[in-house]
């Protein structure tokens, strides 16, 4: 009872309505059987591709930083393990959320961290926002990790200076690559977040020490949660650097400069190498290797005393009475002096309507090129000057490298000034003045110079005319093949001038220590031969050196060489504001020497065994 | 011996081809839900554990509505579908919220979804209505049994759930062109859904979620931004496209493995399936479905009444429509609405529907070989 039956028409036309059912669920399976082949079959590979680098993120491996080493083998630099914080931004759902977060959590600075996430870059690869994080803070951040997608904390090697502040110029000090810097064609393996040399050696030789860094694809899932490494290329580790100081002379050096601003320039006259370099005030790279905050950066920028300055290569001073050293050379060579010709020193020097005075008002008498030296005479200097020419003054200044840079394996090394009539043309596009000459006899007016150049200077003469490079970089040990390289001493041409005339002029710079303006250089250990100098930062000077403000008061120069017989140390001494250089600087340049003679005896023959003791020190104290 | 030969015959319509078409489309289902969710962590029961749970409950009643009879059933079709409105508002009110829907009742640890539900009873109900007197005219055919559907219909887009408004629609559809429509009927309904559209358009458009719209035009050029809109639909066709001829294997899907395809046990696990099996496990897959709609077209044929092959239509209708918009959507032929792939998906409230649905085909079989009624 329950059905109705319908006429048998009705019945029929459902079996046709099933019939076309039929047709059209066919047509459709077969619409979509073709869809999957085209998906599956004919762009199988296409969505295969797509989803392999789905899966996979690029992870960068940094390398290890070659360490550095001074000449018998001293850690000066290596690497400490350091926690560091990576974000990457593909896999950030909510970028303000994360940065608050981490703000509340570890208290960053939200506008440092949105700088950082809002840099350029790719947005795949996860990028460095803080490093140096205490053990604490990277627990923290491990422990509510699933809280922010893309987010990681990585195991990193942090720069580490044991010394602190020891050689802090000469080391110099790592950061993040700039934005700058990652447009030059150098750093093109790099990224943002790369640590490369910022000064000093580290920068100089970057390239070197920096290493190459290694992969990591590491698959992920969709909220950034590493799943597996797949595929690892171990970073290369940066090579090793071999300093040429003697580390132990270096702290001496920086220990006599003290509190004072100043530089103190050691090298070994026969190779160049450069056994301390010393800059007050100084800096702890340890602190600039960390990042620092803007507030930080600017009170180091702004430190009167200029810290990051290096004295000894960028700090340009007029030489004083030291340049009397190359003018002696060049009044000998020249024939404009006999050794024995002399001069009469009443105290001044007229020239035109002005009388230049000697430091000795009292006058020096009759005096020859010795004794002009021995108690450097202004007079006699103004003379020969006068005499010769400043084109003339300027080409034997040149000789001796003045003017130009030393080519030290150091950044932003300044070149000092040694003018000449073209010069003045060229630089102030005024003629040269005939009374500039007399002033530039005695190392003041145009002429300046970098404590290091004067340092190169006197082991020249030492040396009797052969020129060396100054080198701070003795060898580099490659860390894959573990070969080491040596990087030979490069004479950069002689003096062309006869022996006896470095002779007269060496035994003048001895008796400056033993009867002269430097006394106070005397040493009972050794024989030292040197010459004192006095800048002038004031043109006109009233009343005694005690009543001028220190910042007005002469830069004390005194610089050196010892044994006198055979010389192996040359020293060069700059002490800002410290008045006259036989006082201030003399003791300062004795003590490094005498430090040195002492340390020699035991110092090896620098490259023989080199590497022997560096392989053994470096299983110890690398990490 | 009546009553033997009527268990023999009751028997023989247990097809046996029917059953292992089902039991194989639930292994599918069943395994690459198993691959998907193995990997999770947590205390819960595994997806794939619930899932041969409600695949137990889904065989009881597929095993009541085949020994039942449809013409009883039919009987409870007008009070049923007032008890699942009940429950639908109840839903809106007191439902439970997932994903910005509220289509859940909870029941103790287990939650219910009625719409799915909604979906058979509207089936009974409108074969019941056909089948109770010759309707004719369009206002008999067409309008009062669209009225019937409407209730049921807004209060699922409400919710809002889409996939099953729309499956309501295929259902009312398919039913509608099985009876039969005259073409005088056809051309006023089209009439007036030409002339309605703007405000339809203004109606749905306007009432639709921000996300709904957002798939709707991520379904345009889901190329666009990878991250955003398009991404379901981007990473399903990854996942599908990636699995080639031959698959990733079991576990090998990295797209859905890895979390970058979600819904990778429920609406997407075709694709999941997909991308480890590749185009020949495809191949498989779409013929077991073939099979089994072929069987109960068969049935809806060869049905002893009006009523049977009614119900018959309507559950192959809701079966295709199923399918064929969840591949569909997967493949990205069209925009995203969250149906599940019937009998795969991983899911109680569907699973039990769909097979207490093809146990009441099976039903429509069993009393058409049934000597006495």
């Amino acid at each position: 009872m329950a059905t109705v039956h319908y006429p048998e028409a009705e019945f029929g036309d459902l079996h046709r309505r099933l019939f076309i059912l039929r047709v059209g669920l066919l047509l459709v399976v077969a619409l979509l059987g073709l869809r999957l082949w085209h998906l599956q079959i004919r762009e199988g590979p296409y969505y295969r591709d797509l989803s392999e680098n789905n899966r996979t993120r690029l992870v960068l491996l940094e390398p290890a930083r070659g360490l550095i080493y001074d000449r018998h083998g001293v850690l000066l630099a290596n690497n400490v393990p350091s926690f560091s914080l990576y974000v990457t931004l593909e896999d950030v759902k909510d970028r303000e959320a994360l940065i608050q977060q981490l703000s509340n959590l570890l208290g960053f600075d939200p506008t440092l961290v949105r700088k950082k996430m809002t840099a350029r870059g790719s947005k795949l690869l996860p990028r460095k926002i803080k490093d140096r994080m205490t053990l604490r803070d990277a627990m923290l951040v491990e422990s509510n990790r699933l809280d922010m997608p893309g987010v990681m904390i990585q195991v990193e090697s942090q720069r580490n200076y044991p010394g602190g502040m020891t050689a802090a110029h000469l080391l110099g000090y790592v950061g993040e690559i700039s934005a700058d810097q990652l447009e030059k064609p150098e750093f093109v393996d790099l990224h943002q977040g790369s640590i490369v040399g910022q000064y000093g050696v580290e920068k100089s030789y970057d390239r070197h020490m920096r290493g190459m860094a290694g992969q990591k694809n590491v698959e992920v899932d969709a909220l950034g949660h590493e799943k597996k490494a797949v595929v690892v290329e171990r970073p290369q580790a940066g090579n090793d650097l071999y300093l040429t100081i003697d580390v132990r002379l270096q702290k001496v050096a920086e220990d006599l400069l003290g509190g004072e601003y100043g530089a103190i320039v050691a090298l070994d006259p026969n190779s160049g190498d450069i056994l301390a370099m010393a800059s007050r005030p100084g800096f702890n790279p340890n602190v600039l290797s960390r990042e620092l905050t803007a507030k930080q950066w600017v009170e180091i920028v702004q430190d009167e005393g200029r810290p990051l300055n290096n004295r000894a290569s960028q700090g340009q001073y007029p030489p004083g009475s030291t340049f009397k050293i190359p003018m002696a050379v060049a009044a000998l060579e020249t024939k404009t002096m006999s050794p024995s010709s002399t001069v009469f020193c009443n105290g001044g020097y007229q020239f035109g309507k002005r009388v230049y005075h000697d430091w000795k008002a009292s006058g020096h008498g009759y005096v020859d090129l010795h004794n002009a030296l021995v108690h450097s005479c202004d007079v006699y200097f103004y003379t020969i000057g006068q005499r010769m020419g400043i084109d003339v003054m300027a080409e034997f200044g040149k000789d001796f490298g003045l003017g130009k840079a030393t080519g030290v394996e150091l950044p932003s090394e300044r070149s000092g000034i040694m003018p000449s009539t073209a010069w003045k043309q060229k630089a102030k596009h005024e003629q040269w003045l005939p009374g500039e000459t007399i002033s530039a006899a005695i190392g003041q007016g145009y002429v300046t110079v970098t404590p290091l150049q004067m340092a190169s200077l006197v082991g020249t003469v030492a040396n009797n005319g052969v020129i060396y490079r100054p080198r701070l970089v003795q060898a580099v040990m490659d860390r894959t093949s573990g070969n080491l390289q040596e990087l030979p001493a490069v004479p950069r041409g002689k003096i062309n001038a006869k022996p006896e005339t470095f002779r007269i002029i060496k035994d003048a710079l001895a008796d400056v220590v033993t009867k002269g303006t430097a006394t106070r250089a005397k040493s009972s250990m050794v024989t030292i031969g040197g010459k004192t100098g006095t800048a002038q930062v004031a043109a006109l000077r009233t009343g005694p050196e005690e009543n001028i403000p220190k910042k007005l008061r002469d830069h004390a120069w005194f610089v050196a060489f010892a044994p006198v017989e055979s010389p192996k140390i040359a020293v060069a001494v700059l002490a800002e504001h410290m008045g006259h250089g036989g006082a201030a600087a003399a003791p300062l340049a004795k003590e490094v020497i005498e430090t040195y003679m002492k340390l020699a005896p035991q110092v090896p023959a620098v490259t023989s065994d080199l590497s022997s003791v560096k392989r053994s020190e470096r299983s110890a104290k690398d990490s | 011996m009546i009553d033997r030969l009527t268990e023999h015959r009751g028997l023989d319509s247990f097809d046996i081809r029917y059953v292992a078409l089902i039991l194989a489309i639930l292994g599918i289902g069943v395994l690459s839900i198993y691959s998907v969710t193995h990997g999770q962590k947590g205390g819960m029961a595994p997806y794939y554990l619930k899932q041969l749970v409600w695949i137990g409950l889904g065989a009881a009643a597929f095993l009541v509505m085949w020994a039942s009879d449809y013409h009883s059933l039919a009987r409870f079709a007008y009070p049923a579908y007032a008890v699942i409105l009940l429950m639908l508002v109840f839903v809106l009110f007191e439902g439970r919220t997932s994903k910005g829907a509220q289509r859940w009742i909870a029941l103790g640890p287990f939650t219910f979804q009625p719409s799915e539900f909604a979906k058979l009873i509207l089936i009974l109900v409108l074969a019941h209505y056909y089948s109770k007197a010759p309707r004719v005219g369009w206002l008999q055919r067409v309008i009062v049994p669209g009225l019937l559907v409407l209730p049921g219909l807004l209060l699922i887009l409400k919710q809002p759930d889409l996939g099953s408004g729309l499956s309501f629609v295929a259902v009312y559809a398919a039913m509608l062109l099985m009876v039969g429509v005259r073409s005088k009927a056809l051309g006023f309904i089209l009439l007036f859904s030409i002339m309605l559209f703007p405000f339809a358009w203004e109606g749905v458009w306007g009432s639709l979620h921000d996300y709904q719209r957002q798939r709707i035009m991520a379904f345009v050029d889901p190329g666009y931004d990878p991250g955003g809109k398009g991404y379901h639909a981007l990473q399903s066709k990854i996942a599908i496209g990636s699995g080639e001829l031959l698959g990733k294997g079991l576990y090998g899907g990295t797209q859905s493995q890895l979390k970058f395809l979600p819904e990778g046990h429920t609406d997407f696990v075709f694709a999941v399936f997909a991308e480890e099996w590749g185009f020949l496990g495809v191949l498989v897959l779409l013929t077991l479905f073939v099979g089994l709609i072929w069987l109960s077209l068969e049935i809806a044929s060869k049905a002893k009444d009006q009523l049977g092959a009614l119900l018959a239509v309507g559950i192959v209708a809701m079966l295709c429509f199923c399918v064929v918009v969840n591949i569909g959507m997967t493949v990205g032929m069209f925009p995203i609405v969250g149906i599940p792939l019937p009998l795969v998906s991983y899911g109680g409230s569907a699973t039990i529907m769909t097979m207490a649905a093809l146990g009441l085909l099976l039903n429509v079989k069993r009393k058409r070989l049934s000597l006495f009624y």
